[in-house]
């Protein structure tokens, strides 16, 4: 047989779910010392492939196992299907004891009340709340409550430059003001290569990318009261400015709005096909990729001059990956042994070491690898300069509702449809209306 | 299976013998238990999940409810209200979804059923290289659709596929900017252009092999009385055709309305607008936006709309075949 009867699988998936969490009357609780126990654990593709990822964890994991006899069985799951692997293991009860999550979809993973929280007694059975970075534990769910989550990797948004093509451009600095970037890019595009590669297709980017251009238009998705507030002046200003990159500015190849991948922008970059990219803290990433460390800048991402009216210096959304527990675990104190060993000073300074992002805990700033320039500047952009996303329960389905009109958005402007301000603002009232 | 349904038969004359009586009762139930594990499991994979889709279709089933989702306050029609409400957004973008499926939906059966048919014709008559020909033909339908539809991706890709390579960098066919092929108006085209290689091999195998039963007497007889192929073709091979055609059709019209698997093998989890299949905006209404009373409640309305379809269709078809 062919293709997916649709109409009897969407259905049937959830009353399969259902049946499978009939059937799994799972007892949660301790298990005492966890020794013995196999965890299961879901990482997030963090490296160039899931193959990476693999080699990257499995020194690690083993070192865990030796030190605490818990076995931990690993699966490196695509970003792709992240979000939606979760929510099938929420609704079967049947998921990963441990496992990582995009640190802005927190607080809407909080809501389902699927994770384990993590109060003071638990935050002090994995070595206390003070150890993390103030910033990161800022995105691990909803103010007031207790967090679902902690702070694994720390990442933020730099303007990655490619200094030779700079030097080879005449440029001196790299820019700090959307017109002095315009005008930078527009002198490195070349017939050889573009001024900035975006990855277009890619709803989180795009949704990452326009709520730093709001925040820096004065602009907001949800008002004080959590109440939505997609289709005001500022947030069609951000979308026009992310926009007439390709249309107006033609600094980046209109073929970007194809990329769904979530590397090819990256890339490019790594590849010489573009001068610039707006990306999360990758060193790690463009090394694999084979870019030459002396070419490579990184700088914070420019901002509006004059500021707009309410406009804040924020260059950055507040990234990262999480860590969270499943309440159905059966291994629940092997698990929170897991996420102390992941959390710990030295596993922190290995795996943000060789991913390239930020550790989550204070200590771990101690090693030299830390105290280059590019880290100094993430880490100032985390400190100074970064937003979190909403930390409202929708918060998942406002990104990918925004995401997805921009990315539909930014594909007409590549096939040379004209998007009118009036356009995006009816693109905005409408996904507010889906929202619900 | 002939001998079996004589037997089973209820109105089928019963021996008169007393034997013969008392042993009936038993003949006649083992029909039915051998048919018990498939009412069984037709019932847990096909109508219980239904009956779940339709209950949930009633709920307010958002992320708040999904680990217990027996929990999640019933929300009467206003999931219905939601979906069908065609001044605001979900309902208006329902509706463009849906014109879109109906649009593909037909272009996609007509061009594969004339391919089809095309192909059936050609091959009928026996000649060398036939069975290396048919197998040819029969390719995209072996294929994992996966794997062709991912590679109809790469072909596909503005900058490096196939497609604009041959049409832009070698024959100049199109002027100007290399034209899009995955986001845009054009993907519309694409999608229809995919579907129809991946489903006209299945209507040129069952026309095929409904033309085997056609005896080749026909054909001469009508030859003898000076038929054109033409003439043969509208008298005898339609004609005889109309049992296979009148599934065929259905199947293929059911098929090419719910497909999922291509759209979302070709464009990723978000569609184009211009191609925006109906499976695939109520993937989006439920998964990733996290609402399954909203999805369950326009899946029952796609239901709904396709039992009436097929439902109508058969009535006409039926008439149809009686009158004949």
């Amino acid at each position: 047989m062919r293709g997916t009867r649709f109409t009897a699988t969407a259905v049937g998936v959830l009353a399969t779910m259902t049946l499978v969490a009939a059937c799994s009357s799972s007892s949660g609780g301790g298990g005492g010392s966890g020794k013995g126990a196999t965890l299961t654990y879901w990482a997030s593709n963090q490296g160039t492939s899931l193959d990476n990822d693999k080699q990257v964890l499995a020194p690690e994991l083993a070192k865990f196992t030796k030190q605490t006899g818990i076995k931990v069985n690993l699966k490196v799951v695509p970003w792709s299907d992240l979000l939606n692997n979760i929510l099938t293991a929420t609704t079967s009860g049947k998921g990963p004891d441990v496992l990582n999550i995009g640190n802005t979809w927190s607080a809407s993973l909080q809501a389902t009340g699927a994770f384990v929280p993590f109060d003071d007694s638990v935050m002090n059975q994995i070595g206390g709340k003070g150890r993390f970075l103030a910033g990161s534990l800022s995105a691990t769910g909803a103010a007031g409550q207790a967090p679902t989550a902690v702070p694994i990797y720390s990442l933020a948004y730099g303007l990655y430059y490619n200094k030779k093509y700079f030097a080879a451009a005449g440029i001196s600095q790299p820019p700090t003001t959307w017109t002095e970037f315009v005008a930078d890019a527009k002198k490195v595009t070349t017939p050889q290569h573009w001024g900035l590669s975006v990855e277009g297709g890619s709803v989180s980017e795009n949704i990452h990318n326009v709520f730093t251009f709001s925040q820096q238009e004065g602009g907001a998705f949800f008002d004080s009261a959590g109440k939505p507030t997609f289709d005001t002046p500022q947030n069609v200003a951000a979308i026009k400015r992310y926009l007439d990159f390709i249309r107006t500015d033609k600094i980046t190849n209109p073929s970007n709005a194809e990329y769904a991948q979530g590397t090819e922008a990256l890339a490019d970059f790594a590849k010489g096909k573009s001068a610039m990219v707006l990306w999360q803290a990758a060193s790690g990433s463009l090394a694999q990729l084979g870019m030459n460390a002396a070419d490579i800048g990184v700088a914070p991402m420019p901002l509006p001059d004059p500021t707009p009216a309410g406009g804040k210096k924020v260059t950055s959304m507040v990234a990262g990956i999480n860590l969270a527990v499943f309440k159905t675990t059966k291994h629940m104190d092997a698990a929170l042994k897991f996420v102390k060993f992941m959390t710990s000073t030295p596993e922190q300074k290995v795996l943000n070491k060789t991913y390239g992002s930020l550790p989550s805990v204070q200590d771990a700033y101690s090693d030299p690898a830390f105290k280059t320039p590019a880290v100094d500047t993430f880490k100032s952009i985390l400190s100074t300069s970064a937003a979190p996303l909403p930390a409202v329960a929708s918060e998942s389905q406002f990104e990918t509702l925004i995401g997805t009109a921009v990315k539909n958005m930014l594909a007409d402007a590549a096939s040379g449809k004209s998007v009118s301000d009036a356009d995006i603002s009816s693109q905005l009232k409408a996904a507010q209306q889906q929202l619900n | 299976m002939v001998d079996l349904d004589t037997r089973v038969r209820p109105e089928s004359p019963s021996p008169t013998t007393a034997p013969a009586t008392r042993r009936r009762p038993r003949r006649q139930l083992l029909p039915y238990l051998l048919l018990i594990p498939a009412v069984v499991l037709e019932l847990l994979i096909h109508i219980v999940p239904m009956l779940v889709g339709i209950f949930i279709s009633f709920l307010h089933l958002t992320q708040f409810y999904i680990a217990n989702w027996r929990q999640a306050p019933a929300a009467g029609l206003s999931n219905y209200r939601y979906a069908l409400d065609f001044n605001q957004a979900a309902g208006k973008e329902l509706l463009h979804s849906f014109l879109i499926t109906l649009v593909f939906t037909v272009v996609v059966l007509a061009v594969s059923w004339a391919l089809g048919m095309a192909a059936a014709v050609f091959l009928q008559r026996p000649f060398p290289g036939r069975a290396i020909i048919r197998t040819i033909f029969l390719i995209p339908y072996a294929l994992p659709v996966f794997a062709s539809v991912i590679t109809w991706n790469f072909m596909l890709q503005r900058d490096n596929g196939v497609v604009n390579h041959v049409l832009v960098d070698q024959l100049h066919l199109v002027g100007g900017d290399r034209p899009f092929w995955l986001i845009g108006p054009n993907s519309f085209y694409s999608l229809v252009i995919v579907e129809v290689w991946r489903t006209w091999p299945f209507a040129f195998l069952m026309l095929t092999a409904g033309m085997q039963s056609i005896s080749q007497d026909l054909y001469e007889a009508a030859g003898l009385d000076g038929a054109g192929v033409w003439a043969q073709f509208r008298g005898i091979t339609l004609p005889m055709l109309r049992p296979v055609n009148r599934v065929l059709l259905l199947v293929l019209f059911l098929w090419t309305f719910n497909d999922f698997t291509t759209p979302y093998t070709l464009f990723g989890r978000g569609a184009p607008r211009q191609a925006d299949l109906i499976s695939m905006h109520i993937y989006q209404n439920s998964f990733v936006t996290w609402n399954f009373g909203t999805g369950s409640a326009m899946s029952v309305l796609l239901l709904l709309f396709l039992l009436v379809i097929t439902g109508g269709y058969l009535r006409i078809a039926n008439r149809g075949a009686q009158d004949a």
